[in-house]
């Protein structure tokens, strides 16, 4: 599904963040990334929907076969990948119900029947415990970080993309909140899509069926593992990965 | 008369063909006299008119703000006569005029949501009417010209008394040049449930406009006022110079509205004035988004327990120079004043606002909070927040809160990492930042004001 090749990117100032990249996700699979801070896990999830901040020097990402180096980031999101920020942007005067309907309709080739997406909204809110007046806020607008990230991933159940890349949403929630992410992600997950769960966190991975455990340090994964790999870097850090 | 229409895509852009339009062009004494007879007007009127004409030869042009030099006042139509009378029936309109407002929706909105309209056509009101019960309760709400010789104890108790003619330079070109605008009287008690709404539509090429609008609301009365302005796009310069003066009276409120798209070939110098009385309150609502050059200030002059609200939204793109604000003078003890402004610029435009603030010394505890945002969509266009603040008691609250932002990047990101394309990515976030006061314009406005903004947006991503 998706496929990433010796890819090299830097900021747009300069730096050199990710350097010699190599990933390779099929379809039915879920993938977590760990790394320690400033390893380039967020540039990664950047790069691939082409955030105009960054710039790639060399190396090729496909999805679905199709080089998408050069789409722009609408375009991939209609390809069908879909990231959960790690800081989600306040977005003042716009309300969730208006910006997700704007957002299904612009992914979608035809359009899209209101009713059918009103129910299917209130049902994923219901099943991420969200209380119903939550999609007259503005985006993100005020939220607390824990109701921030339940925001993402009603958008992923909302949009349900093929490709679905979880930059730490994990963070800074609480237990149960960590069940409603997890239960989120298995509400999400099929055998036709797959998963990529950045974090620091082995909590997460409890509820989740993964497939493959990568680490990636200064911008290039350099240990690939199933999910005792996890659990091993939560006891003993990235030490040894470090030079 | 013949007229015909030229069709176009946007509806703001109609023209009307002119034959046997005589336009009046130019500025003299001659031509002012000539106006005034053909108006048939008073004695005392003309009286004005020339008075004013001399301070417009007299006064400076104004030394600040934008640049109106290219202003040539020899080549704008003063007085475009197209002889209609003012109607209360639309079907007396000529039809490709009629034609025009109805393709701008207010014989509908009349019908729905209106207790009167006015539409004035470059220099002549051609359309005026009030709902009868409001008539028989002693509603006035005619045509100003009409206003002159029916009910002139009223008009020159109040006329020239807001605003006076030697006010600035174009005011006084106002008072020479004044033709058509509406003339409101709200008895003692009447409370309007609907508004009424007067459209000025500038129609002629190189023409001006300088409608006169005069509104008294008298005590525990309230009203609702509407002031629409389009005109269709020329390449040659168009003036509008129109003037408000309102008195609204103890215990009365008046609600004033207006959503000003001129075309972007328009200088606007408007000049509007409230004086509210005690405990008395107007509410100042201001769209503006087209014209070449605005220069817009609504002064409010505040007595015991008055209160002052505007709500104000500027949208400036590729040429313009939106150059808005407020003035307010506290005289009474405990006023209050409210103002939110936002403004947005694209593609080179310029917003301005002022506020220039007057407590005098008797005016205790007063407050007054202003808040002015801006939004820029790129780096080329402006804006700039000019307060002025004289307070001369020491117990009165004043509060000034200016916020100037760019459109993040981080949040185009965003919104097109969900599937939006950069225009949309845009359009949600201008509606977003507008919305606050959006929310605060009469309904059909609202809907308006968002479809304008994206009209504005269009074309944004180059
Ligand atoms: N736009 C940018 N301009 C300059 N430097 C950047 C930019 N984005 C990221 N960097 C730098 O690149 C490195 C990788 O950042 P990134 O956010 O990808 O790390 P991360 O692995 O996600 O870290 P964390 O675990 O803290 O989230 C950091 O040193 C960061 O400062
Ligand atoms: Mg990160």
């Amino acid at each position: 599904m998706l496929v990433i090749k010796n890819l090299y990117a830097k900021a747009k100032d300069g730096k050199e963040i990710l350097k010699g990249l190599d990933l390779e996700i099929k379809k039915g699979e879920i993938h977590v990334i760990m790394g320690p801070n400033g390893s380039g896990k967020s540039t990664l999830s950047n790069v691939i929907l082409n955030n105009p901040k960054y710039e790639i020097t060399s190396g090729e990402i496909y999805f679905e076969n199709e080089l998408i180096n050069n789409l722009k980031t609408n375009e991939i999101a209609k390809k069908g990948i879909f990231m959960s920020f790690q800081t989600p942007v306040e977005v003042e005067g716009v309300k969730i119900s208006e910006f997700l309907k704007t957002a299904k309709n612009s992914i979608s080739d035809e359009r899209v029947n209101l009713f059918k997406f009103i129910t299917n909204l209130e049902e994923n809110m219901d099943k991420l415990s969200i209380k119903k007046d939550f999609i007259n806020r503005e985006l993100n607008v005020g939220f607390s970080g824990g109701e921030k990230k339940k925001n993402e991933i009603l958008q992923l159940l909302t949009l349900n993309p093929k490709l679905a890349i979880l930059d730490e949403t994990d963070s800074g929630l609480d237990i149960d909140a960590i069940k409603v992410v997890s239960n989120g992600i298995n509400l999400f997950k099929n055998e036709n899509n797959s998963v990529i769960i950045i974090t620091h966190n082995a909590k997460i991975l409890e509820n989740l069926k993964v497939d493959y455990v990568h680490v990636l340090v200064n911008g290039k994964i350099i240990k690939t593992g199933d999910s005792s790999l996890a659990k091993e870097i939560e006891e003993n850090g990235y030490s040894k990965y470090l030079k | 008369m013949k007229t015909r229409i030229e069709l176009d895509d946007n509806i703001y852009n109609k023209k009307v063909k002119e034959e046997s339009v005589s336009k009046i062009v130019g500025l003299t004494k001659e031509i002012v006299e000539e106006i005034s007879k053909e108006k048939d007007e008073p004695k005392w009127v003309l009286d004005i008119r020339l008075k004013a004409l001399d301070y417009f030869n007299k006064l400076p042009m104004p030394n600040w703000g934008p640049d109106l030099s290219m202003l040539n006042l020899d080549e704008i139509s003063t007085y475009v006569k197209r002889g209609i009378n003012t109607s209360d029936k639309w079907e007396d309109v000529p039809e490709e005029i009629k034609n025009v407002f109805d393709k701008l929706g207010i014989p509908e909105a009349e019908k729905k949501s209106l207790a009167g309209v006015g539409a004035q056509f470059d220099s002549e009101m051609v359309y005026h009417k009030v709902q009868d019960d409001l008539k028989k309760q002693g509603v006035i709400y005619c045509n100003f010209d009409t206003a002159i010789k029916e009910y002139p104890d009223l008009v020159k108790e109040y006329f020239t008394k807001a605003v006076p003619i030697m006010d600035h330079k174009f005011i006084a070109l106002h008072y020479a040049l004044f033709s058509g605008g509406s003339f409101v009287y709200i008895p003692k008690g009447v409370h309007l449930d609907n508004p009424l709404q007067s459209y000025f539509r500038l129609n002629s090429k190189g023409a001006g406009q300088f409608e006169h609008t005069l509104i008294i609301v008298e005590e525990d009365s309230y009203l609702e006022f509407i002031e629409g302005c389009s005109a269709p796009g020329y390449n040659t310069l168009n003036l509008h110079a129109g003037c408000v003066e309102l008195f609204v009276k103890k215990n009365a409120l008046l609600r004033f509205s207006t959503i000003e798209n001129w075309s972007k070939n328009m200088l606007n110098l408007n000049t509007k004035k409230a004086y509210v009385d005690e405990n008395g309150k107007i509410e100042w609502i201001m769209g503006s988004f087209g014209s070449k050059i605005s220069m817009l200030y609504p002064m409010s002059i505040l007595e015991d327990n008055a209160k002052c609200e505007m709500t104000q939204l500027s949208f400036a793109g590729k040429g313009q120079n939106l150059d808005t604000g407020l003035k307010v003078v506290c005289n009474g003890k405990n006023t209050s004043t409210v103002v939110n402004s936002k403004s947005i610029s694209k593609d080179g435009g310029i917003c301005t606002f002022r506020s220039n603030v007057l407590v005098n010394k008797k005016a205790s505890n007063s407050k007054l909070s202003l808040s002015c945002e801006s939004l820029m969509l790129d780096s080329i266009s402006r804006s700039d927040t000019i307060p002025s603040c004289t307070i001369l008691n020491d117990d009165t609250i004043f509060s000034h809160e200016a916020k100037i932002g760019k459109i993040s990047d981080d949040t185009i990101f965003y919104l097109m990492s969900r599937g939006l394309s950069e225009e949309e990515a845009k359009s949600i976030i201008v509606r977003g930042f507008a919305e606050p006061i959006s929310k605060v314009f009469p309904v059909e406005y609202a809907v308006e004001m968002n479809r304008l903004i994206n009209m504005e947006l269009e074309g944004t991503i180059g």
